[in-house]
């Protein structure tokens, strides 16, 4: 079949604040459920200031590493888990998201949610992964982590807090700029 | 008019012209997507990666778009013009096209969001503060389910465009946003549907970070006498392709 050149993104402006966000957005399972985890961060640009107008997508596996393909992400109420989540950052451009930790799709491969970041001034949507925090040798295995430096790899893997939360912060830019993804086929 | 700055400590139209005209002098013809690091858009500025995109190879729940169904969109959210008491003021016109992976196959029962102006140029959000009207009966969003042929079709009232403080005197071009999923997560994309002909087209920095006027027109609707219908609305017809899709790559034994 033909290949087709893909049609250009653009930004995602100021105003889908009214358009994208929906009750239970944020929630991929219920707050405070048996196995939960709070995933949380702060959106910062180029001088640290946080992006109060920005919008982050999680597409995960359940705890087994099963990536579930089911409906119902809109309608949360009763809904099975769907592995998918939005958060619009607040006005301190903080985001965060009731969730599970993902378990790893392979044996023995390193768990990430896949994440895509979308915001007023961005001309379009980044990816990038969320690791779980790992014992050495499971990160190291990973493909990905292995090709970036040290701090390039702190940089992916999400910080355990004290109340269990998993807190990863994305920067746009400047010196702890978040590595963004470029899948193959995918034209900058 | 030479000054760079204007009394409201904008630049000018001239000035955002000039640098939009630097930078596509000097990029690389066929570049399908627009530039991050687009500085005729201001707010780009600092919201721009510096550093190289990172190759990876998709694996997981990167493979695997979300799932939406008939539970998730009702089918009435398709049409933006029946929420209110009346009709709300304004062209209705319908846009509809199909959205295609880069292989050409049809995107199967996939959500489609859109979000937009009123046709007075205002958005139904605080902090859009155009002193233009806001319009009880319209509140500009709409969602839908793609068709098992990958059509998604919404009716709804032509934008108006809108001023912005980007610089002096900025007017966005009527657009409409659109987000669209794939079969993957990694085809996740949002962009802005234009209307042919706007004049406002090679003033707007958001349009034209896009340095690739072939890739510029890929955004644009056609109007379609065909979807247009008699005594009630006009058509707009615009196809979307997302990226390639990777998982299928591996089962045709190619990757």
């Amino acid at each position: 079949m033909p290949e087709l050149t893909a049609t250009p993104g653009q930004t995602i402006g100021p105003f889908f604040g009214y358009a994208l966000p929906y009750p239970g957005d944020r929630e991929l399972v219920p707050w405070g459920s048996a196995g939960s985890v709070r995933l949380h961060g702060y959106v910062h640009n180029g001088e640290g200031d946080g992006v109060a107008d920005a919008l982050l997508e999680v597409r995960q596996a359940d705890a087994s590493g099963a990536v579930p393909a089911v409906p119902g992400s809109l309608q949360r109420g009763g809904a099975p888990y769907t592995g998918w989540g939005r958060s619009s950052t607040d006005a301190d451009g903080h985001y965060w998201f009731s969730t599970v930790e993902p378990g790893p799709t392979r044996p023995r491969s390193a768990p990430f949610f896949a994440v895509a970041v979308f915001a007023r001034g961005l001309l379009n949507r980044l990816f990038t992964r969320i690791y779980l925090p790992a014992a050495p040798a499971v990160l190291d295995a990973d493909p990905l982590l292995a090709s970036l430096d040290a701090a390039e790899r702190r940089a992916m893997v999400a910080v355990r807090e004290a109340d269990g939360s998993l807190r990863f912060d994305v920067h746009l830019q400047g010196p702890r700029e978040t590595p963004f993804l470029s899948f193959p086929g995918h034209q900058r | 008019m030479n000054t760079p700055v204007l009394e409201s400590g904008l630049v000018s139209q001239r000035v955002i012209s000039e640098e939009i005209e630097k930078i596509q002098a000097g990029a690389a013809a066929g570049q399908a997507q627009p530039r991050l690091d687009f500085a005729p858009y201001r707010s780009a500025v600092l919201r721009h990666p510096a550093r190289d995109l990172r190759p990876a190879d998709p694996e997981g729940a990167e493979l695997v778009a979300p799932v939406f169904g008939r539970s998730d969109v009702d089918p009435l959210e398709s049409d933006l013009t029946i929420g209110g008491a009346s009709e709300p003021i304004g062209s209705r016109i319908v846009v509809r096209g199909r959205v295609l992976d880069g292989d050409s196959r049809p995107v199967r029962g996939q959500l489609v969001e859109i979000w937009q102006a009123n046709a007075a140029g205002r958005y139904v959000h605080q902090r859009d503060q155009h002193p233009a009207p806001l319009d009880p009966n319209f509140t500009g969003t709409g969602r839908c389910l793609t068709d098992d042929a990958g059509w998604y079709s919404f009716i709804t009232i032509k934008p108006g465009p809108y001023p912005w403080h980007n610089h002096h005197n900025a007017w966005r071009p009527a657009h409409i946003h659109f987000s669209l999923f794939g079969t993957e997560f990694t085809q996740r994309m949002i962009t802005q549907m234009y209307f042919p002909g706007d004049p406002l087209f090679a003033l707007d920095p958001i349009y034209q970070s896009i340095t690739d006027e072939r890739a510029r027109a890929r955004l644009v609707a056609a109007y379609d006498h065909d979807s247009s219908q008699h005594d009630f609305l006009l058509g707009y017809r615009w196809d979307i392709v997302l990226t390639g899709r990777h998982a299928t790559l591996m089962e045709d034994g190619d990757a």
